[in-house]
Parts: structure tokens; C-alpha cells; sequence
């Protein structure tokens, strides 16, 4: 059974959730979804702290708000103009109305039937009544630090290491696909144009290309 | 009003609908990206109110942290193969994300 106020923290959080998620799927500009996304991360981080899950809470609010919402602006902004949709949709009513009423109708199916689930939380283990948040150890641990650092570093290390390993090839491969070709790279693919001082001028020197300097 | 697994639940679903729907809907590449990491994120909010429900363990929660790693991976090179689309391109259309039709 939940407190009063994790009760109202969740219609809260939750309302605002799905009108930050429904904005950012309707907003023309690219930048306006992005503030939306933020929206929806920090309340599903709200969602988390209802469900004693205090650690994943600021795990949430450092990855998404702090990194990846972060990395969506600066594309926007590396983008520019170009980020803007530039021609209208070009799908007739009857595809539109199709696919939304397929989408709504799974949804809406699944949502109704798991929400006549109506089992309710149970208590946290370990705590005696009126006893959760002075006791230390176990007791009132669930989803904190401790807890779940124990969970990941003893039932799941190799799993974690493989995160690490699976994080370094997204950053070489990130950089490997976005980087494009320097100003030097490709006068380096035209030797001609690799100094552009007149040979004659400087003794000393050498013709990388071999071809007698032009008078 | 009761909150329970069943409320929690629910609300994931909807989450994902609304992705869903985004990433079909959308033709551009940065509002698909940003609808994949919502329902991402609806399917962490599943995960951990399946962890509430059964406090004994704290799988669902090391699933949901596992998750999160992914999700910003994800991110990070989606983005970076928009950044190399939109080079060729000039567009962030999906449409025309087309360089391997013959």
C-alpha cells in the first residue's frame, strides 16, 4: 500500500509523463521535442522515486537529462535548419487512421488487461513496523545503493564489464560513422596539392611526388 | 484511486504506445530516435514496478540499469549515423536514408 503522497507524486508524475511523451512525438521542431523528452525523463524519474528505487532515479536523471538529451540538442544544433521537417506528410487519411487504430487498439488491449492486475505492492522485506528508516543493513535498502550495487557487482559483474566494453565500441564506432574527412585528408589524396610553396623558392626541398617542379 | 502493479503497468503500456506510434508516424530521423528512447524508457518503468511487486531480488532493477547503458549506446551511434546521413543527404528524412537501393 502506498503512502498519500507517493500516490499523488505518481498521478503527477504520470499525467505529466504522457502529455511530455505525446509532445514529443506531435512537435513540428525537433528542439521543442527534445525540452519535451526532458520533461518525460525527469517525471519518469519521479515514477522511479514511487517505486523505492531511489538509485535508478538518479541514474535516470544523469544519463538521460544529463547525456543523452543532451547529445539529441547538440545535434539540433549541428544540424541547424535542416533538422526541421522540410516536406509535409504525404500519407492519406485512411493509412493515418489505419495505423492509429491498430497502435491504440494493442496498446489499449494490453493496458487493459494487465491493469485489471490489481495486486497491490507489498511490503518492503525486512522492516518492522515504523522501523524502515533506522534500522541499517538490509532493512530499508531496497533500491538503494547499497542493495543495488550489491545486486550488480556480485549477481551480475561479467554483464557489467561487458556494459563497459559495449560502451567503448559505441564511442569508436560513434566517431568512426560521424567523423568525416579533414581539410587535410583530402588534399592528402592529391599530392599536387600538398605544398603549396613554389619548389624553386626552397632548395633544400624534396619532390614527394617526383615530378620536376614546374618553372 | 489504488496504485498497484496493474496501475504502473498500464501507464508502461500507454508510454509505449505513444512511442510506437511516434516512430511509425514520424519521418524524421531525430523525433524516431527520440520515440525509440521513450519506449525505452516505458519498458524500464515495467521493469522496475515488476521489481516492486517482488522485493526479494533486485533483478528488475539491474535489467532496467542494464538497459539505460544500452539505450545511451544506442543513442550515441544513431545519432552519429544521422550526423553521417544528413552529410550525404542534406535531410534527415528517413525516406531518403536510401544509399543501399540499387
Amino acid at each position: 500500500m502506498m503512502s498519500f503522497g507517493g500516490q499523488l507524486l505518481f498521478a503527477i508524475a504520470g499525467m505529466v509523463a504522457v502529455l511530455a511523451a505525446v509532445l514529443t512525438v506531435t512537435q513540428k521542431s525537433p528542439l521543442r521535442a527534445a525540452v519535451a523528452l526532458l520533461v518525460h525523463v525527469v517525471s519518469l524519474a519521479g515514477l522511479y522515486l514511487t517505486l523505492h528505487a531511489h538509485l535508478l532515479a538518479a541514474i535516470q536523471l544523469l544519463v538521460y537529462a544529463g547525456a543523452v538529451v543532451v547529445l539529441f540538442v547538440f545535434v539540433i544544433m549541428l544540424i541547424g535548419p535542416g533538422a526541421l521537417d522540410v516536406k509535409p506528410d504525404q500519407r492519406g487519411l485512411m493509412v493515418k487512421l489505419f495505423g492509429g487504430a491498430t497502435v491504440l487498439m494493442i496498446a489499449g488491449t494490453i493496458a487493459a488487461q494487465i491493469g485489471q492486475a490489481a495486486a497491490l505492492f507489498p511490503a518492503l522485506p525486512g522492516c518492522p513496523e515504523g522501523e524502515a528508516m533506522t534500522q541499517a543493513g538490509e532493512c530499508g535498502q531496497f533500491g538503494g545503493v547499497d542493495a543495488l550495487s550489491n545486486a550488480i557487482y556480485v549477481g551480475a559483474a561479467i554483464p557489467f564489464e561487458l556494459v563497459s566494453v559495449l560502451l567503448l565500441v559505441a564511442i569508436v564506432g560513434a566517431i568512426a560513422v560521424a567523423r568525416g574527412h579533414t581539410d587535410a585528408e583530402k588534399k592528402a589524396k592529391d599530392p599536387r596539392e600538398l605544398d603549396p610553396r613554389p619548389r624553386s623558392a626552397d632548395p633544400n626541398a624534396t619532390d614527394p611526388s617526383g615530378m620536376t617542379p614546374a618553372e | 484511486m489504488v496504485t498497484g502493479l496493474g496501475t504502473y503497468l498500464t501507464l508502461s503500456a500507454v508510454l509505449f504506445g505513444i512511442g510506437a506510434a511516434g516512430f511509425l508516424a514520424r519521418r524524421n530521423l531525430l523525433l524516431q530516435l527520440m520515440s525509440i528512447e521513450i519506449m525505452l524508457n516505458s519498458v524500464n518503468l515495467a521493469l522496475v514496478a515488476i521489481n516492486r511487486a517482488h522485493p526479494d531480488s533486485h533483478a528488475g532493477q539491474v535489467f532496467a540499469f542494464f538497459v539505460i547503458a544500452v539505450a545511451a549506446a544506442e543513442a550515441s551511434v544513431g545519432l552519429a549515423i544521422l550526423i553521417s546521413v544528413f552529410r550525404l543527404k542534406k535531410s534527415v528524412e528517413s525516406d531518403r536514408a536510401d544509399l543501399l537501393k540499387g
